[in-house]
């Protein structure tokens, strides 16, 4: 096989990580019936947390499990406002965002302080199970987090589709009236979806500053929590169409990263443009046939 | 032996006093009618029972023991089940998953167990459903059947019924009493919420009246009549409006030919439909909830596009028209929906000026004192219990209603289109709409009810047609008609043929 | 011992008004600990915020050069919100109207400025019109989601703007990424001299009288808070919700593209990539602040102004990193909204 392409999927697969937690996060939130605009935000934390902890205590395990409790913390307060007191979704995540964004640039900078060259930590190593092979080789040699997302998605799957608690989540978020009659606690459930989404999406950005970089830095997120809300739209707010949302976005990023260096003489902003439009575009097409929740952005109040 | 006890049940919405110091008491295997208006405060006791609401004061005791029911899932550990009017089922999941909601063993789900289980339940209760059916494929009658298997599934040994034959025509209403039959031999007792004489006379045991959150009285079947039952609920002697000898025949307004239309899940809600409405009659459309009346309505209110025939006002060709237009042709809507109508967080005022905004506007600038004086002169007209410039939330379903029927019948309309217009209205609020209805009929405007209510169609209306699932099943004169011929037509067992309609359309 | 219980009515009229100052009050208790945890004192803190920048005529001024795009994004995402459009892409409508008066200062070398002024402004509502018009169409046409494509669009656009400024539009002296300095016609004049205040702020302030004119007083100001507040009721009376909705859209693209160009002609003189540091997304806070009231976006704004003049106080006296004032600003909000709901919540006395 080409290398071209080779280096092209394994590209596309470690792209592809974050947007897979965050997605994977935030069908925990809209399937329960929140939408979670907090999701930027949270990514963002779980990028910052798991760093400092990381940089602090020298340990990288140690930083990704602040990175899940941060996300777990963040959720809980998400729901305690959108669930518990009902107030308008778009404008409490948005809020959330800035709040969780200024909080990490301001925990960085008491931290860290001002410094010429941005602190670094040794990150996660990869993983190549099929070490030298020549095809195989290098698109497995991946970060262990990039394996668990893509494990994830089928035992989200499952947990959805499957379980006991899929199944109360599955109600709630599409007529928690009969939820409620059922004998479902509705704020609970909702609750523990949005923690769960949380630590997903923390996850996410923690796989960033931990794994892929080896850093924090001020646009280290940039846009991919937003990217996570048109993509789970675009994946009719399955698990699989999660896949292959991230897929496709992840692959239209890399495939923008290579087109550079193929000398193509088109202004590279350009290719860094192009998996956002695309994702306009499949959203629009997408769109037609989308069958959100329909308890979506409904807050549910019991007499 | 008392299966339940309510003692002095008390609940209150911000000023309304839904529940005044109610005591309620129910006998295992009886079937216990609980009469009243609407808005007498039957759901809010029984709801208080099943745990939906909680009581400001007053107890309760189940089986003997004193209960506090917190959630329904506590209602439903102690042996209660409720069938609400609306469905509480999510139609997306299956008839299995709707029944495994309130399960509480297991981690896993697997589909062919939970959907065995409910073919076991659905033999022993003698429920005719389907499990592996999405909830949202199925007929009305065949959700309410899920509805009450659910709550037989886990073990009711009560049953609150809250008006479970407002969506079954007469023949389903038979099915459904003679498993109420069955229930009582097996020694389960039932409430049955209803505002329906006959059928409370039919079915039930024991009777309590209740009348604006307050017990009237309770009595047994045998020693009362309707008249009685009727007088305790309204607290007078007689009621009711209905329409005064014959109207000479004008020319016909509203012409509907072939018309269709698809429903929000894309199904053919409204098949072929053709009837024509003359000015100075009440052409009334009778039928069970769900056959295609609130499409109807829609396309003749413009917020919905027919699928294919066409529409004429006053001769006018009007089958794609938008709702201002059809405001200028002379069309007055009132529709199904309330909520849907008015703008709850504006003024009256500002929902009055709404529809024709274009009358009190200088230069794009709202005339402020203008909308003001059309609206304070409605409210006079009209009766209506607010002022100009309070918000529509505020308001009761009544005044609501009224509002509506300002906005629309100061117009002089001469086609009038009323959609369930006294649904949720209590006594004296209903007389009034139907008064205001036979007045546009004298007036010579063409009106065209579309009611759920039988009692009210045959009240009102001149012509009566029936629809059943999208289409006209007969029309028949007024002074012809008979209760159980309609209802024959409305459950699709019968039809006036295509040739005896003609008749009717050209006399 | 009484029993209190938390009943859904109302709150007394006298609290309502204690909202806003019940929220400040809160959100510096919250945020409190952040400032401990720099090991500052929290009072003196406060003080830098709120009390200190109004202590001198520079600092004061300077709050109200930054409350003008404040007022103009406030104002431009309170218009679409009023009409149940959620317009989120004020940030990127902001920058269209940048570029476009980035570019009017390059061609328009030599006019004065009479026409040059009015040309930017026209040019920026223009540009935020044009930035706004395709996720509004998508919406209108085909139902897809404006808060996701908004979104998108405000990363899209920080590429574009990257694009010129790294490429055609780069100072090929400097080799800056900043476009070339703003002919002289189309500067906008200052207010007061030597300072920083300029007509910007005029503008800010007109617009904000007229939104409140057009939605208080005029028949497509009352055609979009029904559309707003009750969508199909507003249909079913013969609204145009579609053409409403899309007016709403475009006109609130118009006014975050005023704030762009105001920033540009006003503040920096040429392009660069840091322009607004999330003006847009500030504007969201305001407008819910401001209950979607001009007269209370305008008090939001100049608030958020204060804060963000009072945290770079904070952050030269007392050390304390100056994105205290970002999450005081977004915890202010969360604060505000939980408020709102609880205004209709009252303790009985059982």
């Amino acid at each position: 096989m080409d290398l071209f392409l080779i280096g092209l999927i394994a590209a596309t697969l470690r792209v592809a990580t974050p947007l897979i937690f965050g997605t994977l996060g935030e069908l925990f939130c809209e399937r329960s019936g929140v939408l979670n605009l907090g999701i930027e935000g949270i990514m963002f934390l779980g990028a910052f947390s798991s760093f400092a902890v990381a940089s602090q205590t020298g340990s990288l395990w140690l930083g990704l499990l602040a990175g899940i409790i941060a996300g777990l913390i963040a959720g809980w307060l998400m729901s305690l406002l959108t669930v518990r007191l009902g107030v308008n979704q778009h404008v409490s995540g948005l809020g959330f965002t800035l709040f969780w964004t200024g909080f990490s640039l301001y925990g960085f900078r008491l931290i860290f302080g001002e410094p010429k060259v941005p602190p670094k930590i040794p990150p996660f190593l990869q993983v190549s199970p099929f070490g030298d092979m020549p095809v195989l080789g290098p698109i497995f040699e991946q970060y262990l987090l990039t394996y668990v997302a893509f494990l994830l998605v089928p035992i989200v799957w499952w947990l959805v589709n499957r379980t006991r608690f899929g199944l109360k989540i599955r109600a709630i978020g599409e007529n928690p009236e009969a939820a409620d009659a059922a004998g479902l606690n509705v704020y609970r459930i909702r609750t523990q979806g949005l923690m769960i989404g949380g630590a997903l999406m923390s996850v996410g950005g923690a796989f960033l500053s931990l794994a892929q970089l080896g850093a924090f830095t001020y646009g280290i997120i940039a846009g991919r929590g937003w990217v996570c809300i048109a993509l789970i739209i675009f994946a009719n707010w399955k698990a699989v169409g999660v896949l292959w949302g991230a897929l496709i976005f992840g692959g239209v990023a890399a495939l923008q990263l290579r087109l550079q260096t193929l000398g193509f003489d088109l202004p590279y902003e350009l290719f860094l443009a192009l998996p956002y439009l695309v994702t306009i575009t499949a959203l629009t097409i997408a769109g037609r046939n989308a069958s959100a929740p329909a308890a979506l952005l409904k807050a549910y109040k019991r007499e | 032996m008392y299966a339940v006890q309510m003692r002095g049940i008390v609940k209150r919405f911000g000023e309304v006093l839904a529940n005044d110091h109610i005591d309620f008491n129910l006998l295992q295997g009886e079937i216990h009618a609980l009469l009243g208006e609407n808005g007498a405060g039957k759901t809010t006791l029984m709801r208080i029972l099943y745990g939906l609401y909680h009581s400001d004061e007053g107890e309760i005791t189940v089986n003997g023991k004193f209960s506090k029911i917190l959630s329904p899932k506590d209602a439903i550990q102690m042996g209660i089940g409720m069938v609400t009017q609306h469905f509480t089922l999510v139609p997306t999941l299956s008839v299995a998953e709707n029944l495994a909601l309130s399960e509480e063993s297991g981690f896993t789900l697997n589909p062919v167990v939970i959907q065995k289980n409910v073919a076991e339940a659905s033999q022993r209760f003698g429920i005719q459903v389907k499990p592996g059916a999405l909830v949202r494929y199925l007929s009305v009658g065949e959700q309410q059947r899920v509805e009450i298997l659910k709550a037989l599934y886990h073990n009711a040994r009560v049953l609150i019924l809250d008006e479970p034959t407002a969506v079954l025509v007469p023949q389903e209403v038979e099915v459904l009493f003679e498993a109420l039959e069955r229930f009582r031999k097996d020694g389960l007792s039932v409430i049955f919420i209803s505002h329906k004489l006959n059928e409370v006379m039919t079915v039930c045991d024991r009777i309590t009246v209740l009348r604006d959150g307050r017990v009237v009285g309770t009595v047994e079947k045998t020693a009362t009549t309707q008249t009685e039952l009727a007088c305790m609920m309204v607290g007078r002697e007689n009621f009711g409006v209905s329409r005064q000898g014959e109207r000479s025949q004008g020319e016909v307004m509203l012409q509907v030919e072939n018309l269709g239309a698809r429903d929000k899940k894309g199904l053919l809600a409204l098949k072929q439909i053709s009837f024509s409405v003359r000015a100075g009659e009440i052409f009334g459309i009778a039928g069970v909830s769900g056959n295609g009346q609130t499409e109807l309505s829609q396309v003749l209110a413009g917020t919905l596009k027919p699928s294919g025939g066409k529409y004429w006002v006053g001769g006018k060709d009007m089958t794609r028209a938008d709702p201002a237009q059809l405001s200028c042709v002379g069309v007055g809507r009132i529709a199904e929906d309330r909520h849907a109508s008015l703008v709850g967080e504006l003024t009256v005022a500002e929902n009055i000026a709404l529809e024709y905004l274009d009358e009190f506007v200088n230069n794009g600038v709202l005339d402020r004192t203008r909308i003001r004086k059309n609206a304070d002169k409605l409210i006079s007209e009209y009766q209506i219990k607010a002022s100009a410039d309070d918000c529509i939330r505020t308001l009761s379903g009544g005044n609501m209603q009224k509002v509506i029927l300002a906005r629309t019948l100061s117009r002089q309309p001469v086609v009038v289109i009323a959609s369930q217009p006294t649904r949720g209205l209590d006594v004296g609020a209903t007389d009034y709409v139907r008064g205001k209805l036979l007045e546009q009929r004298d007036r010579g405007a063409a009106v065209l009810l579309l009611s759920e209510d039988l009692d009210e169609i045959m009240a009102l209306a001149d012509r009566i047609a029936v629809i059943y699932e999208g289409q006209i099943m007969g029309i028949i004169p007024a002074n012809e008609a008979t209760k159980e011929q309609l209802g024959l037509m409305m459950s699709g067992t019968a039809s006036v043929t295509h040739d005896q309609a003609q008749e009717v359309e050209s006399a | 011992m009484p029993k209190y219980r938390i009943e859904r009515a109302p709150a007394p009229i006298w609290m309502r008004t204690f909202i806003p100052i019940a929220a400040i009050v809160v959100t510096f208790i919250i945020t409190s600990i952040l400032v401990i945890w720099a090991k500052a004192n929290p009072l003196e803190a406060y003080y830098q915020f709120l009390i200190s920048p109004l202590s001198n005529k520079v600092s004061a001024i300077e709050v109200l050069v930054k409350s003008t795009p404040l007022l103009l994004t406030g104002a431009a995402v309170a218009f679409a919100f009023s009409s149940g459009y959620w317009n989120i892409g004020a940030e990127g409508q902001l920058y269209a109207g940048a570029i476009m008066g980035a570019w009017l200062g390059m061609v328009l070398k030599e006019v004065s400025p009479f026409l040059g002024i009015p040309l930017m402004l026209a040019g920026g509502f223009l540009a935020g019109m044009l930035w706004a018009l395709p996720p509004a169409v998508l919406k209108v046409k085909l139902n897809v989601d404006e808060v996701v494509t908004t979104l998108l669009l405000n990363s899209v656009i920080l590429f574009l703007v990257s694009y010129f400024l790294n490429g055609p539009w780069r100072d090929p002296v400097s080799m800056w990424p900043q476009s070339p300095e703003i002919a002289h016609g189309t500067v906008f004049f200052k207010l007061i001299p030597r300072s920083r205040l300029h007509f910007g702020f005029i503008v800010a302030v007109v617009v904000i009288f007229i939104e409140w004119f057009v939605l208080a007083r005029t028949a497509f100001g009352l055609r979009m808070r029904a559309v707003g507040l009750g969508k199909e009721a507003a249909r079913f009376a013969g609204v145009n919700v579609n053409r409403t909705m899309l007016s709403a859209a475009l006109i609130s693209g118009g006014i975050a593209g005023l704030a762009g160009v105001g920033e540009i002609a006003g503040i920096h003189f040429h392009l660069i990539e840091a322009i607004s540091d999330g003006l847009g997304y500030t504007g969201i806070i305001i407008a819910t602040l401001g209950a979607l009231n001009p007269l209370g976006i305008g008090l939001a704004a100049l608030f958020i102004g204060l804060i963000d003049t009072g945290a770079q106080s904070v952050s030269r006296a007392l050390g304390v990193p100056i994105y205290l004032g970002n999450v005081v600003q977004a915890t202010l909000l969360l604060v505000t909204l939980a408020m709102f709901i609880l205004q209709n919540y009252r303790i009985k006395r059982v």
